[in-house]
Parts: C-alpha cells; structure tokens; sequence
C-alpha cells in the first residue's frame, strides 16, 4: 500500500518539499528537484526586472511538471500578504498559499498575530493555506481552529541550518495536533535534521537553502530524500521505547565460562 | 500622468486604465498587478482607471523558499 501525504486534497507520493531558491544555476536548480524526488517546489513573485527573467524562470519550473507552492516571503503586514496571495494565485493557478509574515528582521520570525489575521482572511477568500509558524501549541491550535489542515512551524529561523532547536515543543504539536498535517519548514540544515522530525511524526518536510547552497547541491538532495523515507519508515515501524537500564541483546541464558573463575 | 511603477516614478501620457499601461510597458507574461498595495484581477484591468501618483506593481514568478 502506497503511503501518500494528503495536502488539502492532493495525494503526493513525497514528503519532501523543495524550494527553489539560491541555486548556483538554474540547471542545478532542476537537476536538485528531480533528484529529490520532491512533488511540490515553491516560488514567489517579485517585480518585474528584465522582459523574460520571469517567463524563463516559470518556464524552468513548469519542465519539472511539479505542483508548485506560491509563498508571502518577505511580507510585514497583513495586506501586503493577502494582496501577494491573491497575486500569487492569479499568476501560479493555485489556491495552496505558504502564508509567511515576517515579524522581526533579526531572525526572520513569523509574527504569529498577524498570521492568524490573515490566515482568517485568505481562508474567507478560498485560499488552502499552509503557514509558516513558530513552534508555538496554541498558535497551532488557533491556525487548524480557522481552518488549516495543513501546519508549518519552524524548526530554526530560516537560512541558519540549526536543525530542530526545539524538539519538546515539536513533538508536543505533533502529539496535540494528531489529526493536523505537519511539515517542518524552515531550518533544516542536514538530512539528519530531515530524518528527526520525520521520526518524531512530522509528515513531511520544506527545505531549501540545506541543499541548494551545499557544495553538490544534487548529490545533497538526493540525501535528503533518503533521510525523509528513513524517517518516515522509522515513524511507521514504531521505534523501541527508549530506557535507562542498559539490557544485554545476545542471550544470557548458555553463556559458556559463566562465573568459572569467581 | 505621474505613476509609480514596481518603486520608480514614471510621466506617462497616454495612460488611462491598468491595461493601458501594461500594453505601453509591454509587459511580458506571466505577471499579475496591484495598484496602491490592493490586487486587480486580470478581468478588472481593461476597466480601473489609473489616478495621479498610483503606486503600481507588476509581479512575475521568481525563486522562493
């Protein structure tokens, strides 16, 4: 039986989301995705520079013949991301939104009021809205409240490679939340870090910059596909319980030379 | 007319609706537009009259994360 991520609707076969996003070449760009394995790629809008820098770019993109996820990345303010959402869906053919609201310029937060708020808003408007949060419960609780089925929270500011800084927080979402979609998005640094969250349950995983400004960024994406399959198979396979007592693996019971010389 | 167009102030003179502009810049799709931060539907864009000192934005698709 095939274990398929459900996306509002949409089966996918992988649980790996890539960006597409600070690639050395837009060849390595594409060759990253394929082998990645990854059936959804995100993307953005921004104005309008040289005649056909857009066209070629969503011509690159559309090659891949992947679903695309259209995000907010860099909004401050509610109306900036509801008007780009809008533009977003417009442009990409899409109602899936990554809803991203910055709220600090240091660490690239999300400001969790504001996403609530416009949250409400897109969803009112017929957007199937994935948001970027932090790891915070009961903003979570308050996202799949007005409707999302689908969570994002953070698993370190974004672009830092850090890994889950919280791993507490993320299982307590998972658990309180088990009927909820969960990806990790945001700051993934090695497959390993992929690998956790899907162990701890998350069901899926968004990245971009750990592969795209490795030293081989192909070779990294397939490590990453690897590590999002071991994790999940790991989930599925329930791990042992963890214990304090050491517990010898190999029978005790026939051991030769046993106490001959006390 | 004066427009801000994607952050830099341009004279135009034979603007009148978001359309027309577009047709002058002959901008390449694919795109979408926003006049003074609020969204215009492709439908509405032969129809919104531009006014003076109109903030528009012409977005096309670009990398993201």
């Amino acid at each position: 039986m095939q274990d398929l991520l459900s996306i509002y609707g949409t089966d996918l076969a992988s649980r790996l989301f890539i960006g597409s996003a600070l690639y050395p070449s837009p060849a390595i760009m594409q060759e990253s995705i394929v082998a990645a394995q990854s059936d959804v790629v995100t993307v953005s809008l921004r104005r309008q520079g040289s005649a056909s820098e857009g066209a070629d770019f969503w011509q690159l993109i559309k090659d891949t013949n992947k679903h695309v996820l259209p995000n907010t990345a860099g909004c401050h303010s509610v109306n900036e991301a509801v008007t780009l959402a809008q533009m977003c869906r417009e442009v990409f053919n899409t109602n899936w939104i990554k809803l991203e609201l910055i709220g600090d310029e240091y660490n690239l937060q999300p400001d969790p009021i504001a996403l609530l708020e416009a949250t409400k808003i897109l969803i009112e408007q017929g957007f199937q809205v994935l948001p970027y949060c932090t790891d915070d419960l009961v903003i979570c609780q308050k996202l799949v409240d007005l409707g999302c089925e689908v969570l994002m929270p953070w698993g370190a500011p974004i672009g830092t490679g850090k890994g889950l800084l919280n791993p507490y927080n993320l299982k307590t979402i998972r658990e309180r939340l088990p009927n909820t979609t969960l990806l990790i998005d945001a700051g993934l640094g090695l497959p390993s870090h992929a690998c956790m969250a899907m162990e701890m349950g998350y069901d899926a995983v968004l990245l971009n910059s750990a592969i795209a400004q490795a030293g081989d960024p192909v070779v990294m994406a397939r490590a990453f596909a690897n590590a999002v399959n071991a994790g999940r198979a790991a989930y599925l396979a329930q791990a042992m319980p963890e214990k304090d007592l050491a517990k010898p693996s190999t029978p005790t019971l026939g051991m030769p030379f046993w106490h001959q010389n006390g | 007319m004066k427009l801000i167009v994607n952050g830099e102030q341009k004279e135009f003179s034979e603007v009148t609706h978001v359309l027309s502009l577009l047709n002058l810049l002959e901008a390449q799709e694919p795109y979408a537009v926003a006049v003074n931060a609020q969204f215009v539907p492709r439908e509405q864009c032969d129809v919104l009259l531009l006014n003076e000192g109109d903030q528009v934005e012409i977005l096309s698709p670009i990398q993201g994360g």
